[in-house]
């Protein structure tokens, strides 16, 4: 099948460095400490943080250290066919749980926002504090990203001291050019799928995970290509960021 | 917009309209570029030598703010204040609370913050209002002071080892809050003031603004003598179904709380929610002021 097309189109008419058009909500769980809408084309997510509070369980009440526990789920009508019951409520049974949940506490909560979080949030070393993010999303491709991309603001929304953003996007490779940010159509194709999670500020990789195989020139164009990607996200994030600031500051009042 | 869905006819869309560029053109003109997000850098004149504060952090000898907020500058100390955050805790400051649990010789209270509070038995006027030393037997009534899901308004003495606070309810003004309504509100909108209790005389009610976004609205309670004890009336909490039904057909006759009263509770609620879904802060002039207007 044909995803580029000669003129250099693919599918649904994008260049192949375009990315689908990105828009973001915060605000949008009311319940929340934190929450947030992000929606890449077709894919919406919407992520909501819940804390610091007391650790619900205590026997896994850490004493110098944060807990951050993070839920992910689908909707019933968001994937490709209508499941009945969700198979990613169970964590052994879908890997795309798995990998999200593993991948999201390790980005936001490295050492240094550990400490950040402790720092800002007790001001005494022991912080007996757990953080929930809830992630469920609508629809199927580059659900990766668009989660990661969420929780970002929803955290930033909540006001819990991070070292820097968390940008996410994905890259691929088909018809022999490398393609920005794919849709359903181009993911489901089988060919090479880059997902890259950054922190825009000091330019390191936090995440970066491919399925499919790629000679290593052609992933150094790839990932050069989701990395770009992910610096358009983040310069978007920032300007939404900002502006819900300014918004909420001057509605304060002097 | 968080929180309720106002519907606003026309002319009110106007006037917020109006309102909002109002403040809008007010704020630009005090503080034009304060207002800075995640890994954004500080402008900072690193000769003077720089306190870093609360919400900053260095990366590659630059400052880098690790929230959304507005920076502050207090002498050499840089910091950035956060919206929206949890409640952040300071000495002497007012809260309005719940009780979720009941241990040994303390409670604990849900305020809007990372962790519980603590309210010693100690730290609470014993019912007889004698000043002695608690006995096991104290102890043991302590559910007869407060039980769970008690509203409870009591101050910050201080902060424990971990972290979490210490509450104080020594004072009459403090203690179990009855005949109301609990309202919750991002508790950035709740400015420290002198005066935190506030009395509406028009209307008959009380107002305490807690400092962690706890807003409490109730009829009036009056010295807590015993000699005005006629003035005291069924609870009708709008959330919270009244559970406690007066015993005798005496004391039901005199405790019905007037209709005027519960109405005027439930108006400055709603004044209160409205304002701060709109994201104004809370002080309250303004709200009698809103009231009025219907």
């Amino acid at each position: 099948m044909e995803f580029v097309s000669p003129e250099g189109l693919r599918l649904d008419g994008r260049r192949p460095m375009e990315m689908r058009q990105i828009r973001a909500e915060i605000g949008a769980v009311s319940r929340a400490d934190g929450s947030a809408v992000f929606e890449m084309g077709n894919t919406k997510v919407i992520a909501a943080v819940y804390g610091p509070r007391e650790v619900q369980n205590r026997s896994q009440q850490i004493n110098d250290q944060a807990l951050v526990r993070c839920e992910y789920s689908m909707a019933n009508f968001s994937t490709g066919d209508r499941m009945r019951k969700p198979k990613g409520d169970s964590p052994a049974r879908c890997p795309m749980f798995l990998e999200a949940s593993t991948t999201i506490p390790t980005i936001l909560g490295r050492e240094g926002d550990f400490k950040a979080i402790n720092r800002d949030i007790s001001g005494h070393s022991p912080d007996h504090g757990s953080m929930h993010i809830d992630a469920p999303n609508a629809s199927f491709s580059g659900t990766r990203s668009a989660c990661i991309n969420a929780a970002t603001l929803a955290l930033a929304d909540a006001g819990i001291p991070m070292r820097d953003l968390v940008t996410s996007c994905s890259a691929g490779y088909l018809n022999s050019t490398a393609l920005l940010d794919l849709n359903y159509v181009e993911d489901s194709a089988g060919g090479p799928d880059v997902t890259v999670g950054i922190l825009p500020k000091s330019d390191k990789v936090t995440l970066l995970q491919m399925d499919a195989k790629l000679p290593m020139d052609t992933f150094e164009n790839v990932m050069q290509l989701a990395i770009e990607g992910c610096k358009a996200v983040a310069t978007y994030i920032r300007e939404v960021l900002l502006e819900n600031t300014k918004q909420l500051e001057y509605r304060r009042g002097v | 917009m968080r929180g309720l869905q106002v519907s606003l006819n026309q002319t009110q869309k106007i006037r917020l309209q109006r309102s909002l560029e109002k403040l809008e053109s007010l704020s630009s003109k005090t503080n034009r570029n304060a207002s800075v997000t995640v890994a954004d850098t500080i402008p900072v004149n690193y000769e003077d030598g720089v306190l870093k504060g609360h919400g900053t952090s260095e990366l590659d000898g630059e400052v880098v703010a690790t929230l959304c907020g507005v920076v502050e500058r207090v002498n050499k100390l840089v910091y950035v204040r956060a919206l929206r955050a949890r409640y952040k805790p300071e000495i002497g400051d007012i809260i309005v609370g719940r009780v979720i649990e009941v241990a040994p010789k303390r409670w604990r209270l849900e305020i809007n913050f990372s962790q519980d509070a603590v309210l010693m038995l100690s730290s609470m006027n014993l019912p007889d209002g004698i000043q002695r030393r608690r006995t096991a037997l104290d102890e043991l009534n302590m559910r007869s002071i407060f039980e769970e899901n008690d509203v409870i308004c009591a101050e910050v003495r201080g902060f424990q080892h971990d972290g979490s606070l210490h509450l104080q309810a020594r004072s009459q003004k403090y203690g179990k809050l009855e005949r109301g309504q609990l309202l919750t509100v991002p508790p950035y909108l709740v400015k420290r003031r002198k005066l935190h209790f506030h009395h509406i005389e028009q209307y008959g009610i009380d107002l305490i603004l807690g400092c962690n976004g706890f807003i409490w609205v109730g009829e009036h309670v009056g010295a807590k003598d015993d000699m005005v004890v006629d003035q005291s009336s069924k609870s009708e909490q709008e959330d919270v179904k009244s559970t406690t039904y007066p015993t005798s057909l005496e004391e039901q006759e005199r405790t019905y709380t007037p209709l005027e009263t519960r109405q005027n509770i439930c108006r400055t609620a709603n004044a209160v929610r409205v304002l701060s879904t709109l994201g104004f802060k809370g002080e309250a002039e303004q709200r009698s002021l809103k009231k009025k207007k219907g």
